[in-house]
């Protein structure tokens, strides 16, 4: 649920990366928080084990500038992929204006991958979303690596719907600014479609 | 979908920040300050220049979303008051209205009780002004008019430029 505050003139707007354990999804958000400009971006915060694994979230504000004099600004989350933080992954998804899937492209994490997604929609329909109405793109992770899956068979089990999608390898930064531009196009003009729709 | 979007007009705006000055004053308090259930600051009062309230923000929305959760677990429909208590400095927040959060930070110049007495009050008037807000944004979405709307004539362009 975005917030439009015409009092100071701000858009904020909140994308919930999702995926499963280890896809790199807080990966994405260190990515874009060390190549974002000091001045449009917040601390980015972890709440993280002592081994690293996301326990409740991450997050990063990130300003990106103005639309039409209003500040536009995207409040970057990620969940926590291990299967058994189902509770906390639920709590996040809370008002959430679009989603990324992080896959992770490595064969032996496809499985990984089917369920993720199909838990991602369950957990969207308990909080009153339906995953096919809410802006949402794909990133397909880890490409580099010598063990991966084809890109037409993730497709199809991951993307059948065709949506906008990525191949991405987040250490090294490629495809992690396509896809944040993907979703945030994708929100702004759900936006826009909701105020001409009344 | 669930909800709808929050919507702030300067009107509100002006009437939620003087609540919340009014709030700072009479509970001693350090800082005050009000956030969307979603992490979203709505605004802020008091000594915040060498405070991120946007991380605050976004980790008391986590903190009530995870409290939250525990109430449902045991049959109760919400905790509707979190009270941390640090060294120096302590955290009073409670939930408005169902939708917002109202955090007051405060140190030994009030005391919890002080506290409690004073949000209780404004909660209510702070309450009533969401209301009216929600009112506002219905009838206005209703008319078709959105005054100066940032997404009337919003084309690829505008969201191109944003990633410079």
């Amino acid at each position: 649920m975005s917030f439009i505050n015409y009092s100071s003139r701000e858009i904020n707007c909140k994308i919930v990366f999702y995926g499963p354990g280890l896809c790199g999804k807080t990966t994405n958000l260190q990515w874009i928080y060390k190549k974002t400009n000091p001045d449009s971006k917040g601390k980015m915060i972890s709440l993280a084990t002592e081994t690293e694994r996301t326990l409740f979230f991450d997050f990063l504000p990130l300003a990106l500038g103005e639309i039409r004099g209003f500040k536009t600004r995207f409040h970057l989350y990620t969940v926590p992929g291990q299967v058994f933080y189902d509770a906390s992954r639920k709590l996040i998804l809370k008002g959430v204006d679009g989603v990324v899937f992080v896959a992770d492209s490595q064969i032996e994490r496809m499985e990984a991958n089917i369920e993720s997604v199909e838990n991602l929609r369950l957990n969207m329909t308990e909080q009153g979303y339906n995953l096919d109405k809410v802006p949402y793109v794909i990133q397909y992770n880890k490409r580099d690596l010598p063990n991966v899956v084809p890109l037409e068979e993730m497709r199809k089990a991951l993307n059948p719907r065709g949506l906008p999608d990525f191949e991405a390898c987040a250490m090294d930064g490629t495809g992690v600014f396509d896809t944040l531009k993907a979703i945030a196009k994708l929100v702004i003009m759900e936006l826009k479609k909701n105020q001409d729709g009344g | 979908m669930l909800g709808q979007d929050l919507v702030m007009y300067d009107e509100e705006f002006k009437l939620i920040d003087a609540e919340l000055h009014r709030l700072l004053a009479q509970a001693n308090a350090k800082v005050v300050f009000l956030v969307d259930k979603n992490g979203q600051l709505i605004a802020a009062t008091g000594e915040t220049e060498n405070l991120d309230t946007t991380s605050l923000a976004s980790l008391t929305a986590g903190n009530i979303a995870a409290t939250g959760g525990m109430a449902k677990l045991l049959g109760e429909k919400e905790f509707s008051i979190l009270f941390h208590e640090g060294a120096r400095d302590n955290i009073h927040i409670s939930i408005i209205g169902q939708r917002v959060i109202l955090v007051v930070i405060f140190d030994q110049r009030s005391s919890l009780g002080l506290v409690r007495l004073r949000v209780k009050k404004s909660a209510e008037i702070l309450g009533n002004i969401f209301g009216q807000l929600l009112l506002k944004v219905e009838t206005e979405k209703g008319s078709g008019k959105q005054a100066d709307s940032p997404f009337a004539e919003i084309t690829d362009e505008d969201i191109d430029k944003l990633f410079g």
